[in-house]
């Protein structure tokens, strides 16, 4: 752990932070120049306006980014991070991170042999630059806009997979991101390389130490599939419900490759997730899914775009969200096609299950379509649930919170069906139940 | 010992409307019970409340079961009481597998005291017994992994009634116009199902229009209902004269209770 910064940095996010922070990190020229690069992008988009159309659904007024800073290296271990997910599976490699610092790492000696490299990315990148740097920062480009530019300049480090040609892993590979101290920041990025004909599954968990300190994560997360690759990707978010969450999370998918990307939305205040699946090769594949429960007045919004890049290329995309209490959860999904991607079939659905009256969903699918040959499909649902389904389950003895439980979970199969992996869906079963729990 | 529902002066209302006007029913375990009379005379009403269904509000009255009260329970407690209600229309539940749904609902009946989390009845007596079940009853084993009710023909949900019936195997059954909305073949079908349920542990209570359910689960008790009172009781052969000649009779004989019918209901004849 040669770039861990072990010096609290002063809150906030300005040059004079910035500075401290690189100095801090002794990274070499070629990543110190990145940084810089992004630093003044920050610095530039920090002035104009987020983009209407992706944005004015989610209200920023109450978000004080000076409240947050970078922090020093933790002396917690990982094992003081509640995790839904650790214990469900033999993992073949386990890498957790705590407060934007990696705390430990494992991996199975014979993928080590095999060529496959599970990490730090902060170490990585330096140690085995030849691999990585052509795909960093490769799917989420800093200059896209204000958070991606301050995300690249101020990235702590994160989890980084990389699978060699033709080399299957077939156990499950898991990724914790913990944050613990109050105010304190996590600027983690999630690097996902498999080389042509690999195949891999990274289930990746974000969790808070300590249940009401306030939080911070600006991340990015690149899954990048090659030709005939399988990729398997789920990230559980599960941070307190005081944690502000921002993520460019994109996966670029080769021809016949297919990515299975699953994303859990359970915790924080306000979460906004610009998720892109670009299909850039003949035939790729991709399934998108999502399950989100939010609660209290927590803000959960997803930004997605599936890009069809390239001909017979398909995606399907399904979120599905229960929503109790004053909470909301926004879904903007749009499907392009280019010109060229001929044969394209995608296809996105988004149902949302209202528990309380003061709860709201807001579902907008788009379609932006080039090409003439495709078939593109959209749907979205809302609905509340049915008093008389209550009555009927609590007939046959089921209380009224395990009749609710029943009928919530019963809702989220149509995504726990698409994922076979049962650690998934039991973490997420067990995260639904969790939050169940809490003002009933 | 034999259980009994009791059921005294109950007095019933729906959005402050009184639908029942001190209906009075022993059942005892073991017994077959009839509920007749024409729409509106609130047959259905009694079986929701007595379930406890929270849009029916108990004005006056008591319920019990062996001289507990349970009009203040919830359904789940009313349940695992030995209380079960053959719905006439069951709903949906989308995404919930039946044997899922089943194995809590057995567990929760089996053993009254548990709470959510805890065990639940092992999975491998749980399946066999639920197989053989559907066996007795004639349904496919693939029922079992369905979703409850979703896309379920209406013979089908009637029966997954009556599989939830014999899996429960509650001390006191309402069947609410489980024999509706079938073709003559489901009809006998389900009646033959309920009869070979039928024993000294299980009392059942027919609410029905038809005859068949009766033929194959003779009543020792007819009871007649009208403007949300039971007017008139008999024996099997009241069913039956009921069934033939409509409600007209009773009308004629209960002149002040057909005057409070809330609509003028027309005879209901199969």
């Amino acid at each position: 752990m040669t770039t861990t910064t072990d010096l609290s940095l002063p809150a906030g996010f300005g040059s004079a932070t910035f500075r401290a922070f690189t100095d801090s990190r002794r990274e070499p020229e070629w990543l110190a120049e990145r940084r810089q690069l992004a630093f003044a992008q920050y610095l530039q988009k920090l002035d104009l306006p987020l983009s209407q159309e992706e944005w004015k659904r989610v209200d920023l007024r109450t978000f004080k980014p000076n409240q947050f800073a970078l922090r020093g290296k933790t002396v917690r271990t990982a094992a003081q991070v509640t995790t839904l997910m650790h214990e469900r599976a033999n993992f073949a490699g386990a890498v957790t991170h705590l407060d934007g610092s990696c705390s430990t790492v494992k991996l199975d000696e014979s993928l080590a042999n095999r060529g496959v490299l599970f990490g730090n990315l902060a170490e990585l990148l330096v140690t085995h630059r030849e691999v990585l740097e052509p795909h960093f920062a490769r799917a989420v480009r800093p200059e896209t806009d204000r958070f991606s530019a301050w995300h690249a300049a101020y990235c702590t480090g994160g989890t980084v997979l990389y699978v060699p040609r033709n080399v299957e892993i077939d156990q499950p590979l898991y990724s914790l991101i913990g944050l613990s101290e109050p105010n304190a920041a996590d600027f983690s990025h999630t690097l996902v390389i498999l080389e042509d004909g690999a195949s891999a599954t990274l289930l990746e968990e974000t969790s808070s130490v300590n249940p009401d300190a306030a939080g911070l994560h600006v991340g990015a997360v690149e899954l990048i599939v090659g030709k005939g690759a399988q990729l398997r990707y789920v990230q559980l978010q599960n941070w307190n419900q005081h944690t502000w969450h921002f993520a460019h999370q994109t996966g670029l998918v080769a021809a016949d490759a297919s990515l299975q990307w699953t994303v859990g939305g359970i915790g924080a205040r306000v979460a906004h997730i610009h998720q892109d699946v670009k299909l850039q090769g003949r035939g790729a594949n991709a399934e998108v899914n999502g399950a989100i429960f939010a609660t209290d007045r927590q803000l959960l919004s997803y930004f997605t775009q599936q890009t069809h890049q390239a001909e017979n290329t398909h995606s399907d995309l399904l979120y599905k969200d229960v929503l109790r209490d004053q909470a909301r959860v926004v879904w903007r999904g749009m499907i392009r096609v280019d010109r060229v991607a001929q044969k394209t079939d995608g296809y996105q659905r988004n149902d949302s299950l209202l528990l309380s009256p003061d709860c709201r969903a807001d579902a907008i699918p788009g379609l932006e379509i080039e090409a003439d040959d495709v078939r593109c499909t959209h749907g979205a649902t809302a609905g509340r649930v049915d008093d008389e389904q209550i009555f009927y389950c609590m007939c046959r003895g089921l209380s009224r919170y395990e009749a609710m439980h029943m009928i919530v979970e019963g809702f989220f199969h149509g995504v726990y069906d698409r994922i076979a992996i049962d650690a998934v869906r039991d973490t997420l079963s067990e995260a639904v139940k969790n939050k169940l729990g809490i003002g009933l | 010992m034999n259980s009994v529902l009791k059921i005294e002066n109950l007095c019933v209302a729906v959005d402050d409307k009184p639908i029942l006007k001190g209906v009075n029913l022993e059942v005892r375990q073991g017994e077959i019970h009839a509920l007749m009379g024409p729409n509106g005379s609130g047959k259905s009403t009694l079986a929701y409340a007595l379930m406890g269904h929270p849009k029916y509000e108990l004005i006056e009255g008591s319920i019990t079961i062996d001289g507990v009260e349970i009009s203040e329970l919830e359904p789940d407690a009313r349940a695992r009481m030995g209380l079960f209600l053959a719905f006439q229309y069951p709903v949906t539940i989308p995404g919930v597998k039946v044997a899922d749904f089943l194995r809590h609902a057995v567990s929760n009946v089996r053993n009254p005291e548990r709470k959510e989390g805890e065990g639940l009845i092992p999975m491998k007596d749980f399946r066999k017994e639920l197989r053989s079940r559907m066996d007795e009853l004639g349904m496919d084993h693939e029922f079992a992994r369905r979703y409850l009710n979703e896309g379920f023909s209406g013979g089908e949900k009637k029966r997954m009634e009556i599989l939830q019936l014999a899996m429960l195997r509650p001390k006191f059954a309402i069947l609410d116009e489980t024999d509706s909305g079938l073709d003559s073949d489901a009809v006998r079908f389900v009646s033959e199902a309920v009869s070979r349920l039928a024993g000294p542990d299980m009392a059942i209570i027919i609410i029905t229009h038809h005859e068949r359910l009766l033929e194959f689960n003779k009543p020792q008790l007819t009871h007649v209902m009208l403007a949300g009172r039971i007017v008139e009781q008999g024996d099997a052969s009241l069913a039956h004269e009921l069934h033939d000649k409509g409600y007209v009779g009773v009308r004629e004989r209960h002149p002040a209770e057909a005057a409070e019918e809330a609509e003028p209901a027309t005879a209901v004849v199969a």
